[in-house]
């Protein structure tokens, strides 16, 4: 099984990313929210000739941080790759990340975020649910890392209604049946004062789109 | 905040420490404070218009540049405008009744599809402050609901917003509908929200791309500032 070479933690997902290169042909550039779940498709896969470099998860708050973060990466890794593919989706970049795509030649995941991905994009564009907020595992994990104490929530939850107010529901969509995710993905939604709807949604278009670029590079 | 600020009596306080102390309590985010300065001014005589302007705009104005500049992040900007939205609510039937000056009209909303309105609310908060009047038609507005406000009240700017990559073409069918209906040179489009970019704007036609409340305003004001010019050549 691959590993990277120590145990990964998620704050260090969050913060710092994670690589796992021993010079396969491909590399993977991801957001660290997806490297436990592209870790797992790897390993479930045997694709031993797919590495993995993931940027820090946290840039989902920042999303300006994303396409020059995928930039730098791309023109550090390519000369020593025979091809690239970016585990990012629109993320927020306003497009800006397909565009520098295109122009250095590189694919990428195709879909607004991973919240539609994981779904599957087709599924998740007819829901047309604008009211949800969603969570997928890393980020029921990380809830109060990425939400509720960036957004002050810890120390002034009179801001709870400015930032949910026109929210109804919070969506868990789970990666894994795993209960206990499942209680804190519930106590969230208590904590934001929105209902609560569970949707298995295993890896979604993740899978079939990793396994398309695993096939290409075979052989 | 220290003990030592705790006991400050705002009522003690001469009209310049005043002033001074509700820039403080604004960049603190203590809605009830400010509060009590805007009644304290007003019972000082100050004029509406003058509180807001002095007391009020030129506290948020303090917080904006910090926001802009990375020292005060998003949580304590909403806790500035909510003590600014504290005192806007004692002055705005005042600011009506004494005929203050306006600046111009705006015709605000965020997008269909969407309905996130932080950005927008503080924008809206923010015009109003400068002196413009705002009309604010909520979150998830189609094009009929846009053009429907614009034809009712006759704005000088149109102001959208979306915080989301999926919801922000939105705004392009609003503009080439107005466009269709030989009405885009009668309004100023300004459009905002965090995926947006000034490339995004002028490939969808807008007059410009806000990167926040503060240069919404701004930009708004330099908008008006020529329409009066070009009304002023051409009399």
């Amino acid at each position: 099984m691959r590993q990277p070479l120590k145990p990964v933690t998620d704050e260090q997902l969050s913060n710092e990313g994670l690589e796992l290169r021993d010079y396969g042909r491909v590399l993977l550039i991801a957001c660290g929210a997806l490297a436990r779940e592209i870790l797992a498709l790897i390993n479930a896969n045997g694709w031993t000739h797919m590495d993995l470099q993931c940027l820090p998860a946290i840039y989902h708050n920042e999303p300006s941080k994303i396409t020059p973060s995928v930039k730098a990466a791309i023109e550090k890794y390519q000369p020593e790759y025979a091809d690239i593919f970016v585990v990012y989706a629109d993320c927020g970049t306003g497009g800006q990340l397909k565009r520098l795509c295109d122009d250095m030649g590189v694919s990428m995941i195709a879909g607004p975020h991973c919240y539609s991905f994981y779904e599957g994009n087709t599924g998740f564009q007819a829901r047309e649910e604008l009211t949800c907020f969603y969570l997928t595992d890393f980020l029921v994990r990380q809830f109060d890392a990425f939400f509720w104490r960036p957004m002050g929530l810890d120390r002034h939850p009179q801001l709870l209604e400015m930032y949910f107010g026109n929210y109804t529901t919070l969506v868990y969509q789970a990666q894994t049946q795993d209960p206990l995710l499942e209680a804190k993905a519930q106590d969230c939604a208590r904590r934001m004062g929105l209902a609560y709807e569970y949707r298995f949604t295993g890896y979604g278009d993740l899978a079939g789109t990793l396994d398309a670029v695993a096939v290409s590079h075979l052989g | 905040m220290s003990d030592q600020e705790d006991d400050i009596i705002l009522s003690e306080l001469n009209d310049e420490d005043l002033v001074a102390q509700m820039f403080d309590d604004l960049y603190d985010g203590l809605k009830e404070e400010v509060e009590e300065g805007v009644n304290l001014l007003l019972g000082r005589d100050w004029a509406p218009y003058r509180v807001l302007t002095e007391a009020l705009v030129g506290g948020m104005t303090i917080v904006g540049h910090d926001f802009r500049d990375g020292i005060l992040f998003v949580p304590e900007v909403l806790l500035a405008a909510n003590a600014m939205k504290g005192g806007m609510a004692i002055l705005k039937p005042l600011l009506i009744a004494t005929g203050a000056p306006r600046v111009g009209k705006i015709v605000i909303g965020t997008v269909k599809g969407d309905i996130h309105d932080i950005g927008k609310n503080l924008v809206g908060m923010m015009m109003e402050g400068a002196g413009f009047e705002v009309v604010d038609l909520g979150i998830n507005n189609s094009v009929d609901a846009y053009l429907e406000a614009i034809e009712r009240e006759g704005p000088d700017i149109l102001g959208m917003s979306a915080l989301l990559t999926t919801t922000m073409p939105y705004m392009k069918v609003v503009i080439d509908t107005l466009i269709e209906k030989g009405m885009r040179d009668d309004y100023t489009v300004l459009v905002g929200g965090a995926p947006l970019n000034e490339e995004f704007g002028k490939a969808i036609g807008a007059d410009a791309y806000c990167r926040d409340a503060a240069v919404a305003v701004e930009t708004a004001k330099e908008f008006m500032a020529r329409k009066h010019n070009r009304m002023a050549a051409n009399a």
